[in-house]
């Protein structure tokens, strides 16, 4: 793992020992067995690993959707862990986007109101909430869709409805969990090109996937088996937002153990 | 977050499921409306056994004889009973034993039939009486004159009739100084009484008043009254008059025990206040079934509140996702059941007030405001203190556990 660079700002997640189980005494399930893991401002990381390996828990954990058992989750600086139930609300509110496999949008809803929600919530007045929905909404090209209720949009669009509520709130933490899962390959090269124009403009993202496809966009890839990170790969920065697909693929799937 | 953003998506949620929302507000302005009817039938009822009572004015008493009076008497029910005789009545004006006696007029009543024309007819009350009848029992004339007391001592055959009675004997005809047979004895019509208007089931209409000793004379014979009815100075003296009353009898008839007495006296004021009681508890008892109504339409916001929040768990769990602060998913839907407890329990005040307009079984539903109030008040109550559990309960749910929901 890579400690943090010196005059760097703090880093954007900075997670210590931290494990996590389900369930009492013998029943006990560990889904995260110690994990440490630093991310800096800027990184596109993707975490993979087989299903039941702890990558869901892990993102819950980062999204504060869920809490670990032990160890200390660092969010910009800010120790998670103290955060009463309101302080939690606003950290998922100001600083964390989040984007589902199952794109989570509210039911009977029109677009526009779904990426407002968030500045609702945040107590955005109307007129700014409005112009901000619409840039949002902009930026991932569906402004022309913007009245249209969750079942009057395709997989693809419903997605992307999802990333332009995750992004209204400009938060320093774009989460996505297998964000592509249920999208078809079209839809998915969309969602993708959304997510390499978002890390161009220096946000950081953090994808959870076992697709290669979408691993290959990422410039770090980590690698999760059984609660524990097992490799952790960067590729060279530089050659990030260009021609990723002959390069990434090989390295990524026979990567040497930690 | 402010207010106006909670009710709007408060009222996006209630309008997700229209029918179910519809169904929910239906049985609240059934509970509503239902507490309104029926405080109002019950006290309408009360009212108006009030307003008939009040009619045969407060301030009259009436003194019975204990035998239940008849034609002849009681003297030959063991000889101990003394007869109530127009004598009695004519010593209870007295100023100076019973100051506050205005006036006391003895009444004999019989049924008979009246023939006019050849035509028969049973008037079922038949009145004798002397003129001051008339004002102690709020008798007004309507038409022609009414006896006079000169009438009583000379003994004349002249009849006062009720309105009812004129339109049986007579049809349209105007039965003034028109001569009608009585127990086939012949009676000059003096005049007509101005209608009173009936309560349930006696038409106080139907009657004919004659002078008392014309009555003994030629109908009824010369035993007991059926009553003396005495009118006090005021409705507030009743009691002084009753005990006056009371004592001149006592002293009349020789009773020194109030064992022997031979007489009863009722007081339209303790009728009054007695008949109240009875309202009180009927108005209660219909109030109580309507609070049923009020508590199931309770009920049924908490189910469907209830149903709400289960079938929405997963859409809290992206709320919070995204963001949303406890408050406001709390406030959310406590708005949600407390816009479907206003809303029903407005359509139920207006319903009620509505359906107060109508007459409910011959009763005309006077709205008492304090159980508009009230019932509103309480469909609120329950709208908060019943949404309030499910909504505090959607509230407290972790993110991740919402979300997992299916």
């Amino acid at each position: 793992m890579s400690g943090p660079h010196g005059g760097r700002p703090a880093p954007v997640i900075d997670v210590r020992a931290v494990t996590r189980s389900y369930g009492h005494g013998a029943a006990a399930v560990q889904a995260l067995r110690g994990v440490d893991l630093t991310i800096e401002v800027g990184e596109y990381v993707a975490i993979m690993g087989s299903s039941g390996s702890g990558k869901s828990t892990l993102m819950n954990v980062l999204g504060c959707l869920d809490v670990p058992s032990s160890g200390r989750y660092l969010l910009d600086g800010l120790d998670v862990g103290r955060l009463d139930e309101h302080q939690l609300a606003l950290v998922r509110n100001r600083r964390i986007g989040f984007v589902f496999q199952s794109f989570n949008l509210i039911p009977r809803t029109t677009a526009r109101a779904q990426v407002e929600l968030p500045l609702s919530y945040a107590g955005v007045r109307a007129r700014e909430r409005r112009r901000r929905a619409r840039a949002a909404l902009d930026l991932v090209g569906l402004s022309d869709r913007a009245d249209h209720a969750p079942n009057e949009l395709s997989g693809g669009q419903q997605q992307r409805v999802a990333l332009a509520r995750a992004l209204v709130t400009a938060p320093a933490l774009l989460l996505a969990d297998e964000p592509t899962g249920n999208l078809d390959s079209h839809s998915t090269r969309e969602v993708l090109g959304i997510l390499d124009r978002l890390h161009e403009a220096g946000r950081t993202i953090v994808v959870i996937t076992h697709e290669d496809e979408v691993a290959a966009r990422a410039e770090r890839v980590l690698r999760l088996v059984d609660g524990l990170v097992v490799s952790d790969r960067r590729r060279s920065p530089a050659s990030a937002p260009a021609a990723p697909e002959p390069v990434a693929a090989g390295p990524l799937v026979e990567g040497p153990r930690r | 977050m402010n207010p106006v953003e909670v009710l709007r998506f408060a009222v996006l949620g209630l309008a997700a499921n229209k029918i179910r929302t519809a169904l929910t507000m239906l049985g609240v302005l059934i509970g509503v409306g239902a507490v309104i009817l029926l405080v109002a039938v019950g006290n309408g009822s009360s009212k108006s056994v009030q307003a008939s009572i009040q009619r045969l004015g407060t301030n009259l008493l009436t003194v019975s004889h204990t035998a239940g009076g008849g034609r002849f008497g009681a003297a030959g029910q063991g000889g101990t009973l003394k007869d109530l005789t127009p004598e009695d009545a004519r010593a209870l004006v007295d100023k100076t034993l019973a100051p506050h006696v205005k006036s006391a007029a003895p009444v004999q009543t019989t049924s008979q039939s009246v023939t006019y024309a050849g035509q028969s007819v049973t008037v079922s009350q038949i009145v004798g009486t002397t003129p001051d009848w008339f004002a102690t029992t709020n008798h007004d004339l309507g038409r022609g004159a009414l006896f006079g007391a000169d009438d009583v001592d000379s003994r004349r055959r002249v009849a006062v009739l009720g309105s009812t009675t004129v339109e049986n004997v007579f049809g349209t005809e105007n039965p003034i100084d028109k001569e009608i047979l009585v127990g086939g004895v012949p009676f000059r019509v003096a005049g007509v009484l101005r209608t009173k208007g009936g309560n349930g089931a006696a038409d106080s209409d139907d009657t004919i008043v004659l002078p008392v000793t014309t009555m003994r004379d030629s109908l009824t014979g010369y035993g007991s009254l059926s009553a003396i009815a005495v009118q006090a100075t005021s409705s507030d003296d009743t009691t002084l008059a009753q005990d006056e009353v009371t004592s001149i009898l006592n002293n009349r008839h020789r009773i020194t025990d109030s064992a022997q007495s031979d007489f009863r006296i009722t007081n339209q004021q303790s009728l009054l206040s007695a008949n109240d009681e009875t309202n009180k508890t009927f108005t209660v008892l219909l109030a109580a079934v309507a609070a049923i109504s009020l508590l199931v339409g309770g009920i049924g916001i908490t189910n469907i509140m209830l149903v709400t929040v289960a079938e929405r768990t997963r859409e809290i769990g992206i709320r919070k996702a995204i963001g949303a602060p406890r408050g406001a998913i709390l406030g959310q839907f406590l708005a949600e059941s407390t816009l479907l407890s206003v809303i029903g329990g407005g359509l139920g005040v207006a319903a009620g007030l509505f359906a107060a307009r109508f007459e409910v079984v011959g009763i005309t539903p006077v709205v008492v405001p304090s159980s508009v109030v009230g019932s509103f008040a309480v469909s609120v109550a329950i709208g908060l203190f019943f949404g309030g559990y499910p909504a505090a309960r959607a509230a407290a749910l972790r993110p991740i556990e919402a979300l997992r929901h299916e």
